[in-house]
């Protein structure tokens, strides 16, 4: 098809070094692995502020790039919750109270924990889904950046998900974890970098900030709101009526602030093995809360684009930008960083916003393929299918299971290049598996009396409520089905979102109860066994030596001062 | 020990950042409503080269 963009050679060779270099740093650090645990763990050898700056990028595929500029397209500032309310909250949570245990219990993955606290049903269980959860995310998002570069580049479908998968699969191969995490690092400053540029373009474009509170404001009316409702983060939550998130307060703080974002934040293997990796247990209780710090930050960079293009797009600015749209006229709000680029950035730097593009595709992938790679030769490959081998084996099967994630990812992108519902009814059914996780967690941390069975019937308690609730209830507009209301329709919500939010809060609270009755109607887990696992039965860590201010205390007061501060500023 | 991660950043974002730089001046390419930075390839492009200078000398300084 027609491509979109246009490069030239400048560009090309941008693009061109920066894919060679991340093979050259493959390269560099295959001489450092020598067991299975400089595979899987680095070593445990990566300093604080590294290790957080992966924890930060692992998260920062090109899917949530897209999504939260597309949020801030038709959702405005509330997109900024996401942050403010969902993320930092619960990576100081994940630092100070969590990781403790984490790391502290020498597990090598979240399933080892679960299976250390509870019992190997419950590691079972968690380990297949996270499996099957971290493949088919993975093929989604390559399923999304091939049609990115498709329609930007005219790149075929397959050659972009193949190069992209190629050169994470070698650098991987090659280096293991340090390999992806050192990868990481410089895709978080490619990304701020690449992007940087766009946000001072557009907002000047856009007349600064007065300018695009005013364009914003023409965008609200036009669609029925108060005037502040797309510049205002918490303004218009009185009621689900009066934003276009269509939630309220307590719905977003509960489901979106404490089930979703701790839920995800504090139990994801997938960014909770970066700061597993770093070097101490002081360093890795700072790496989450050295990443609060960029994180928070980072609405301007990939919010802030959203709604600029769609001020722009609502006649704000001089130099006549506007969103495509899809068949049905729409705005097409996932295009917005894509013609963004296209539209301000010249040669050379176009070359640079495209490189970004596409390194937060690839720290994306590489976030599930090292996550998955360890879950599976460590959590269901050592324990169930071939016990008692030694290391060298292990980390042979760790290199095996890169190069089957790495496939199965992509027979994951085919599938849902081919049938979009399945993808989404996958999707769904991980939602609900991994709704109430974070009730197990917390039971299972600071409630001595939490056993197996308690953990085990909860999550199922937890996951069947999910899905009763999906099925009952269906957000407005949307058509029965994988949206909703397939067993009987009880109740309307405003919004997908907040459908989302409440199908949480269901889940977790359904969980914490099953959890709590079963294990009081068993017998508690022995008092010896628990020390390490469990906040009560372990003694309090002495940060010791360390000076007052790089306490991890201190570092998580100052994030969340920062914190409250910006949702007051943005009020 | 492992490999200090500020010597690759470093060395990536000067050569970007050379490179952006010399293309800017060489060709000088204004994006449309840009003001005093109209030549942004140029200037983002020495801010690259600065920032990979800056790790590079980081790097140096630790060993």
């Amino acid at each position: 098809m027609e491509a979109a963009i246009h490069l030239r050679a400048i560009d090309w060779l941008i693009l061109g070094i920066y894919f060679l270099f991340v093979l050259g740093m493959g390269v560099v650090l295959r001489r450092r692995i020598h067991s299975s645990e400089d595979f899987f763990l680095s070593g445990r050898s990566i300093p604080a502020w590294v290790a957080g700056l992966a924890f930060l990028s692992a998260n920062l595929g090109a899917q949530e790039l897209i999504g939260m500029a597309a949020s801030g397209a038709k959702y405005g500032m509330a997109t900024s919750h996401f942050y403010w309310v969902g993320a930092i909250p619960a990576m100081v949570f994940l630092a100070l109270f969590m990781m403790p245990f984490y790391y502290g219990s020498r597990a090598r993955s979240v399933p080892e924990y679960l299976r250390l606290r509870f019992d190997e049903k419950t590691r079972g269980f968690n380990a297949l889904s996270f499996c099957a959860m971290t493949v088919l995310s993975s093929g989604i998002s390559m399923y999304a950046m091939g049609l990115l570069l498709n329609l930007l580049l005219g790149w075929d479908f397959s050659l972009g998900i193949w190069l992209c998968a190629g050169i994470v699969l070698v650098y991987i191969l090659l280096g293991g974890l340090t390999s992806a995490i050192y990868n990481e690092v410089v895709q978080f400053f490619l990304i701020v970098f690449g992007f940087a540029p766009l946000v001072m373009l557009g907002l000047h474009d856009v007349g600064g900030w007065s300018g695009l509170r005013a364009g914003l404001a023409r965008v609200a009316l036009a669609h029925g709101f108060g005037a502040g409702a797309w510049s205002e983060s918490w303004a218009y939550l009185g009621s689900t009526a009066l934003n276009p998130m269509g939630v309220e307060r307590f719905g977003l703080v509960m489901g979106l602030g404490f089930v979703l974002s701790f839920g995800y934040w504090c139990t994801d293997f997938l960014t909770i093995q970066r700061a597993m990796a770093a070097d101490s247990l002081s360093a890795a209780r700072r790496a989450p809360l050295i990443a609060t710090l960029p994180k928070m930050l980072f609405p301007f960079l990939v919010i802030l684009p959203g709604m600029i293009a769609v001020a722009l797009t609502q006649g704000a600015g001089s130099s006549a930008f506007a969103l495509p749209n899809k068949p049905d006229g729409s705005p097409n709000f996932d295009l917005v960083i894509p013609t963004l680029l296209g539209h301000y950035f010249p040669a050379g730097l176009l070359g640079l916003g495209l490189t970004a593009l596409i390194a937060s595709f690839m720290s994306g992938m590489a976030g599930n393929v090292t996550a998955f790679n360890t879950v599976w030769t460590n959590d269901i490959y050592q324990p169930y299918l071939r016990p008692g081998a030694g290391d060298r084996h292990y980390l042979w099967m760790g290199r095996v299971a890169t190069v089957g994630g790495v496939l199965l990812s992509l027979a994951a992108a085919y599938l849902a290049a081919a049938f979009n519902n399945i993808m989404d009814v996958l999707q769904l059914v991980f939602a609900f598996i991994n709704a109430p996780l974070f009730a197990t967690f917390l039971l299972g941390m600071f409630w001595q009396r939490a056993n197996g069975n308690g953990a085990f019937y909860g999550l199922l308690a937890g996951t069947v409520a999910a899905a009763l609730h999906h099925g009952m209830t269906l957000p407005a507009h949307a058509v029965v089905g994988v949206k909703g209301g397939w067993l009987a329709i009880e109740h309307h919500y405003p919004s997908e979102m907040a459908q989302n939010f409440w199908t949480a809060i269901i889940a977790w609270t359904s969980c914490f109860v099953v959890t709590i009755i079963v294990s009081l109607a068993g017998r508690p887990p022995a008092p010896g066994s628990l020390v390490g696992l469990v906040r009560s039965a372990t003694p309090r860590i002495d940060a010791g030596a360390k000076p007052w201010w790089q306490r991890p205390e201190f570092l998580a007061a100052l994030a969340i001062a920062a914190v409250v501060a910006l949702n007051i500023v943005f009020f | 020990m492992n490999l200090d991660i500020r010597l690759p950043l470093g060395v990536l974002f000067s050569v970007i950042g050379v490179l952006l730089l010399g293309y800017g001046i060489a060709s000088r390419h204004t994006p449309p409503g840009a003001p005093w930075w109209s030549n942004i390839d140029a200037w983002w492009g020495g801010a690259l080269a600065a920032f990979g200078t800056l790790m590079l000398i980081l790097a140096r300084r630790r060993h």
